[in-house]
């Protein structure tokens, strides 16, 4: 361990401005990448539950219309 | 090894594959990461000349490789999505520039709150941070182009060939600290790996910043596949195995 406290930790010998603001940036970058693809997935995933939705609409139609 | 490899043109073949390389990929990606940053921030010695403010090295140094990395993986499906126009290798082509451009984006800022305690200024037009500066825009040209046309093969066609013209940056990026003396200092690893040299950093501080430079492939590359799936089923909706894929997940 190079730190004896938590303050001399986030000092960073009085580079703390420097280094902790590049590691906030690396780790929203990455996070924000990994969010996006999330979100991306479940929108996908609605517009399968949509068209589901409508093709058992249809086919019940198609039912009803035949009887 | 045509007859092998050609199965995985097929979007369903290369999302199967992807979802079960995705693990592999992503498990010990973060395990590496927090492992790294954990040696980096605590337990790597400070350096002699620039005290704490190095450590910055564990996620610059990890990032501009990379940034050039996924460059040449890009350059990869976009051969083949011009050469052969495999619909798959298009969609990597979108799948991996938005990741490089963000890898890119963090070796620039990294890069300037270091040069600024170090160096004095945040920027210099120095060989080395122009043409990475370069590589950032040409990543964003390749999105823009992809999206700029009606057609959407017709933009993958332009941003494919854009990126394969691009490709010229990344050996300048690289041999700009020797061609050019300035700002920016050399390579400490890969004169050790192309020369066989003893690395001129303490195996303190190389260890950690060899497997952090591991983490940010192995995570890179998992948002490489996550991505490349999406735009797999973002194209492939309408078909009944998309349909299966999506439905059947429980969150």
């Amino acid at each position: 361990m190079q730190f004896d406290s938590f303050s001399s930790f986030i000092a960073m010998g009085g580079y703390g401005m420097y280094v902790w603001s590049s590691m906030l940036v690396t780790f929203i970058g990455l996070g924000a990448l990994a969010i996006e693809a999330k979100w991306v997935r479940r929108t996908l995933k609605r517009e399968a539950q949509a068209q589901q939705a409508r093709a058992q609409r249809i086919q019940r139609a198609k039912r009803a219309s035949t009887q | 090894m045509w007859r092998w490899l050609h199965p995985y043109a097929k979007p369903e073949a290369t999302y199967r594959l992807n979802q079960k390389l995705l693990p592999w990929f992503a498990v010990p990606g973060i395990l590496l990461l927090v492992i790294g940053m954990v040696w980096a921030l605590l337990f790597a010695p400070a350096d002699y000349q620039q005290g704490e403010s190095y450590r910055i090295i564990f996620v610059h140094v990890p990032a501009a490789f990379w940034s050039m990395g996924f460059y040449m993986g890009m350059a990869i499906a976009a051969l083949s999505a011009v050469v052969w126009q495999i619909r798959t290798a298009e969609w990597a082509i979108l799948a991996i520039a938005p990741i490089g451009a963000v890898l890119t984006f963090i070796s620039l800022f990294t890069g300037a709150v270091w040069g600024k305690p170090m160096w004095g200024t945040w920027w210099e037009w120095d060989a080395r941070l122009t043409a990475q500066l370069i590589l950032f825009f040409l990543y964003l040209g390749v999105l823009a182009l992809y999206a700029a046309f009606e057609d959407e093969r017709t933009g993958a066609k332009a941003a494919g060939i854009l990126t394969l013209i691009g490709t010229v940056n990344i050996p300048i990026i690289h041999y700009s600290v020797y061609w050019w003396n300035t700002l920016h200092q050399q390579s400490t690893i890969s004169k050790a790996i192309t020369r066989l040299e003893k690395p001129s950093m303490a195996p303190e501080m190389l260890w950690p910043l060899v497997v952090c430079i591991f983490a940010f492939m192995l995570v890179a590359s998992a948002l490489v596949l996550l991505r490349l799936n999406n735009e797999i089923l973002k194209r492939e909706v309408r078909r009944p195995w998309a349909q299966a894929e999506l439905l059947e997940e429980k969150h």
